[in-house]
């Protein structure tokens, strides 16, 4: 069905039906910011990227040793990381939490489709391969790995590539 | 206290540190938490070419694309101002096992034996580094998220699509690294 809608759309593609299709656009915010609120999110990437190399989840070594289940650093890292992610989540709709700007907070639903299964076993390859997911490699070429940049580069054409042949995937 | 910071930090310090990126966005901007559509962006930015997939108004995620920035800058801190250079303590088993493969130097959290510019024209080198940077940008965007907008946000949110892509990503890895990296790293 969103299938046909995309082909069928394709000439008056409009940005409010492409966002519309999808979950990949993160910014709920209705009002217009200024350019000089992106500081806030340069220190909230900043203090991620940190803690991510603190806690050495961006290692290559650390990967391997989660997927041969030999140690529980990475499980420890990402089952806290969810559970405070759902506390959180709940006392944001429970006590009805605005942002700063006063504006209601609203989650998208993820919908389900194949992709998620094809998908998400192919990056679970890449993962073991490199030893990074996006938000990693970035933070490996800030430690001084530079030829992580390629992986960088490689990353973003696999991304174009999927949005060359999304249509002939199964979804 | 920068001792303390110096040492690589426990899981139930940084878990829910990570964690906290959640509301944290939320509330300064209505911002879902995810990464890996920063990638997207930077294709709808700097070539579109008329596909439909990146025809939209990017500008409107620069923050996403800003945040990973940060995250390259957040690297370079870390390791110039808070790192010890000490080794990367693993379990003695892999260091066994790596040692089979002449992967001994555990300075750098990615292994320099493995990923730099001469392994780069190396089969080896070239499977790790270019075959899985592009499954990583092929396969997160095919599944809609990665480790942060699924296994984090999504799970966080009690999102059932993100609980199979988080099994998947699992099951992807599993297979990797114990039946196919072993064949690649003798290579």
């Amino acid at each position: 069905m969103t299938k046909k809608t995309t082909i069928q759309n394709k000439e008056i593609n409009t940005d409010f039906e492409v966002r519309s299709l999808d979950a990949d656009f993160n910014n709920q915010q209705t009002t217009k910011e200024p350019w000089w609120s992106h500081i806030k999110y340069l220190v909230t990437g900043i203090l991620f990227g940190i803690i991510l190399v603190k806690t050495e989840v961006i290692s290559w070594f650390r990967i391997q040793e989660m997927f041969r289940l030999q140690s529980f650093h990475m499980y420890g890292v990402i089952g806290s990381a969810v559970i405070t992610g759902i506390i959180s989540i709940q006392i944001i709709k429970r006590f009805n939490i605005k942002t700063l700007n006063g504006e209601k907070i609203e989650l998208p639903r993820k919908q389900f489709s194949k992709g998620q299964i094809y998908g998400g076993l192919l990056f679970g390859f890449g993962w073991a391969l490199t030893g990074a997911c996006p938000g990693p490699i970035f933070a490996q070429i800030g430690t001084g790995a530079l030829v992580m940049i390629i992986a960088l580069l490689s990353a973003i054409a696999g991304t174009w590539v999927y949005g060359l042949i999304q249509e002939k995937l199964p979804q | 206290m920068i001792e303390f910071l110096k040492q690589p930090w426990a899981w139930y310090i940084s878990g829910p540190l990570i964690g906290l990126m959640v509301p944290l966005l939320l509330i300064i901007g209505n911002k879902v938490f995810g990464i890996s559509s920063s990638l997207r962006h930077i294709c709808a930015a700097c070539l579109p070419a008329k596909i439909p997939f990146f025809s939209y108004e990017w500008k409107k995620e620069i923050w996403n694309i800003v945040l990973v920035a940060g995250i390259l800058i957040g690297g370079f801190i870390a390791t110039q101002l808070l790192l010890n250079n000490q080794p990367v303590q693993i379990n003695p088993k892999l260091v066994t096992e790596l040692s089979g493969y002449g992967i001994t130097d555990y300075h750098s959290l990615v292994p320099a034996q493995l990923f730099n510019f001469q392994q780069l024209f190396t089969l080896k080198g070239f499977i790790l580094i270019v075959v899985g940077g592009f499954l990583v940008g092929f396969g997160t965007r095919y599944a809609g998220g990665c480790t942060s907008g699924h296994s984090i946000m999504g799970l966080s949110n009690l999102q059932l699509p993100s609980l199979i892509a988080t099994i998947c990503f699992m099951i992807g890895g599993f297979i990797m690294a114990n039946f196919v990296l072993p064949f690649i790293l003798t290579l």
